[in-house]
């Protein structure tokens, strides 16, 4: 059901690309990230990690550290909260291992010193005794009988009997009756797919600064996603009252998920307990990329049914993921996400959370979506290669619309992707002839996007400007839009509005910037709040005017009558009103504090043509072209940006970034010269199509759009590759060596 | 009545069942509902559940109302990136 307040049209704002409020500082290098910020007598913190995958940790003698002038304290587990139970305790047991080292890099102890060096010379000098135990890091080695246990009594009650202890989750979901269904199909085809884990790559390493007396009165500077979570996190970690810490999120060089976790604020914050000084703690590269959440990494099994006319029969998916050393793998919703776009009758998909010797996994734009497209979206273009179908008639045969039940339940409300297939195969990218060596791909993608607890506030200045004060940490220039839908309520100039990310004590409990929540619900609060501001002005203007509140209405920034019969008055602009507010009844502040549940889910399309050097296995991306629907885009350009960059990290996921272990157990590429991102020169110009088909949840109709860009490239550049090098490629990434293998077993027959 | 829709990993935890009627006019309700009819969901439901209510995906809310004629389906809690 719509809004009773919805607007769809006749905006005068939102839909336009002003610059970003904050993109002055950030060229000029006046934007202050984690790192930038410093406090007087500030120590310099080291985090000691585990160089094994998986041991005891038999002793930990700090003596010699201690003993290094300039060393001012150190902290083991010993330092932290007790008692602790549930997700706090698997928390805590990452953020510093207690008796036993679970994965290379696991933090073991953390030192602070007067300077950076000296904590790295003084982590050098504490001394951990091991005893190294057998390890695993490969899902499926993870889930056989004979794999050594992570730890014991991680399950919980959804894991069937007869399971691995490493099996820690479990789904199982569907409808309908799949083997009917299969027997019904022309064609059946079953395949295995697997994928690595890779990084967020946000080229900001995660950086705080925390202060914590012996009050138990704490500051902390973070970049963060979500800093009421960390606010929250620190305080159980370390035994704090919530409210005696306040937290305030720098500027973030990225997130992409990965910010969403806590790893080393409650470290800093211990340090500064102990030493009654700030503590600043900065991750090297290497720690990020050995003791931050990469993705799960995957071994999936997909089964599906077609017939010669290309409707769909029936599907499966078996998904395994390997997390990391704690539970919280994607499993779930990488099972629902598989089938979601596809109106299906009978549908069956189970889901393995799996614990291995590495870190634990964090989300990373849609967690767990991208993979599941990979090995569904295969499947669906090798059917449709061998019926000798149109992908994407094929697709829209079967397209989920507005009614379809789920593959994972529901009923489906008003989505967008027929409309994006639609555009895809309008667009001349689809018809573009192809050279010699080029394939094209295709792969629809979704997700279900997130609402959550949001609080926002808007104070108007005597001057007719304002100030809104939000509380998710923008990550994709949503203050920009915030701005524009603030603007669009008030009336007034977007540059007469400066938005903020108000710290922990300013505003109530936000959600982390996560599921692509924050224009959505952000976007919703502020656009409340504003309507807040609104009705207060409405009321000043007619006690002046001596008329009934609701016989005045807002246009253009000004109040005015609302019909002949309210009287015959000027109209009054919102400066006018503001100028005198204190003497009128005091400040004017709009609020919106909720949980909003309408986010809506979110649904693209890519177009991908790619070409495959037979002689090196090098992929070159040569076009690609982004379908998405984004209910209704506040500011174009930012919304261009989400869709390019899931594009972007698309391609580098699916042609060359992995975690690589040893058979030690040890991860063998933690550097950005060794784990390899896409560059501007791997990439064409994304063409981006932007799809608007309102989200009834919304004021404005506005899906997030921040993770379902990243759902579809894996498959889309997999057909396109497997295209181009005539052979199905189903291991991903797909680097040179592994094509160059896939045209040799070709050629091998 | 309400009639709840469960994932299949939970028909173990509901005697089998993947459907639960429960008396409910809120989200809240149906939850405590499910447990009453059925104790054993309520680890599940304490680790973190949303709740579908005719295609709507309830996060957090426990207040959302719930008609006897909604279509109801319990699902694992969303994380997004």
């Amino acid at each position: 059901m719509a809004l009773d307040n919805m607007k769809t049209t006749g905006f005068t704002q939102v839909g336009t690309t002003p610059n970003r409020p904050d993109g002055l500082d950030k060229v000029t290098g006046r934007a202050r990230f984690g790192a930038d910020v410093t406090a007087p007598g500030m120590l310099h913190a080291v985090i000691v990690r585990s160089p094994h995958a998986h041991a005891r940790i038999k002793r930990i003698d700090t003596s010699k550290a201690e003993a290094l002038a300039g060393v001012k304290g150190i902290v083991t587990r010993a330092d932290f909260a007790t008692g602790l139970t549930g997700e706090n305790w698997n928390i805590l047991e990452n953020v510093m291992a207690s008796d036993t080292a679970l994965y290379d890099g696991h933090a073991v102890a953390a030192v602070a010193a007067t300077s950076a060096l000296t904590a790295r010379d003084a982590a050098k000098l504490v001394e951990v005794e091991y005893e190294i135990l057998p390890h695993v890091t490969d899902v499926d080695k993870a889930m056989a009988p004979d794999a050594p246990v992570i730890r014991a009594g991680a399950a919980d009650g959804s894991v069937p009997e007869g399971q691995h202890p490493n099996v820690v989750r479990y789904h199982e979901s569907g409808h309908g009756d799949v083997q009917a269904g299969f027997d019904e199909a022309d064609l059946v085809i079953e395949d295995h797919f697997t994928t690595e884990a890779t990084h967020q790559g946000y080229i900001e390493p995660h950086a705080c600064l925390g202060i914590l007396g012996g009050d138990g009165k704490g500051e902390l500077w973070c970049c963060t996603q979500g800093h009421w979570n960390v606010q929250k996190i620190c305080a159980a970690l370390l035994g704090l009252e919530t409210a005696n810490l306040r937290v305030t999120a720098s500027e973030i060089g990225g997130g992409f998920g990965g910010k969403t976790a806590v790893f080393i604020e409650p470290v800093a914050l211990a340090l500064a307990r102990k030493t009654n000084k700030p503590v600043k703690l900065v991750m090297p590269r290497a720690d990020v990329f050995k003791a931050t959440g990469p993705t799960a990494s995957t071994s999936m099994d997909i089964k599906i049914g077609m017939k010669k006319d290309g409707t769909i029969t029936a599907a499966q998916g078996v998904f395994r993921l390997q997390g990391g050393a704690f539970p919280g793998a994607p499993a779930d919703m990488t099972a629902m996400c598989a089938f979601a776009p596809y109106a299906l009758s009978n549908v069956h998909q189970v889901g393995y959370d799996v614990m291995s010797n590495r870190p634990k996994q964090a989300a990373y734009r849609a967690p767990g979506s991208p993979m599941a497209a990979f090995a569904v979206e295969s499947v669906i273009d090798e059917l449709c290669g061998q019926l000798g179908l149109d992908p994407i008639e094929v697709r829209l045969k079967n397209a989920s619309k507005e009614g379809t039940k789920a593959s994972y339940g529901p009923t489906f409300q008003r989505i967008g992707l027929v409309e994006t297939l639609e555009a895809a195969k309008a667009h001349p990218h689809y018809s573009a002839p192809l050279k010699p060596g080029q394939g094209r791909g295709i792969s629809c993608g979704f997700w279900f996007n997130h609402g959550g607890e949001t609080a926002v506030s808007l104070a108007l200045s005597e001057d007719g400007t304002a100030q809104l004060a939000v509380g998710t940490p923008d990550i994709g220039g949503s203050r920009a839009s915030m701005a524009l839908m603030a603007a669009e309520e008030l009336g007034i100039p977007y540059e007469n509005i400066r938005v903020t990310i108000a710290d922990t004590a300013t505003l109530g409990y936000n959600e982390v910037s996560h599921g692509s929540r924050v224009t959505y619900a952000s976007g919703l609060a502020t656009i409340e709040a504003a309507r807040d501001a609104v009705k207060k002005l409405c009321g000043r203007a007619a006690a002046k005017w001596g008329i009934p509140e609701d016989a005045v209405k807002w246009e253009n920034g000004c109040a005015v009558p609302s019909g002949p019969n309210a009287g015959d008055f000027d109209p009054l602009p919102m400066a006018e009103i503001t100028a005198n507010m204190g003497a009128t009844g005091g400040p004017i502040v709009g609020h919106f504090e909720a949980t909003p549940e309408g986010a809506g889910v979110s649904f693209a399309t890519h177009i991908v043509d790619a070409e495959v050097d037979p002689e090196t296995g090098k992929t070159s991306v040569v076009r690609y072209t982004v379908v998405q629907d984004a209910g209704k885009a506040i500011h174009p350009t930012y919304v261009e940006g989400q869709f390019q960059g899931g594009a972007a990290q698309g391609i580098g996921w699916a042609l060359n970034e992995e975690y690589i272990y040893g058979d030690d157990g040890r991860l063998q590429n933690a550097l950005f010269l060794d784990y390899r991102i896409p560059v501007a020169s791997d990439l064409p110009m994304i063409d981006t199509v932007i799809i608007e088909v309102p989200n009834p949840g919304h004021p404005y109709g506005v899906r997030g759009v921040g993770e379902t860009s990243i759902c579809p490239p894996l498959a889309a550049i997999a057909n396109a590759v497997s295209a181009a090098a005539a052979v199905r490629l189903r291991q991903l990434p797909m680097s040179p060596p592994r094509i160059l293998e896939a045209l040799e077993q070709k050629r091998d027959g | 009545m309400v009639e709840v829709n469960l994932w299949s990993g939970l028909r173990p935890l509901a005697d089998g069942k993947d459907k639960v009627e429960v008396e409910a006019e809120t989200v809240g309700e149906v939850l405590s509902g499910l447990v009453q009819a059925h104790p054993g969901l309520q680890d599940a439901i304490d680790a973190g559940v949303s709740v579908a209510v005719d295609g709507r995906v309830i996060a957090s809310s426990l207040t959302e109302p719930v008609k006897p004629d909604s279509e109801v389906f319990l699902m694992q809690r969303l994380k997004g990136g």
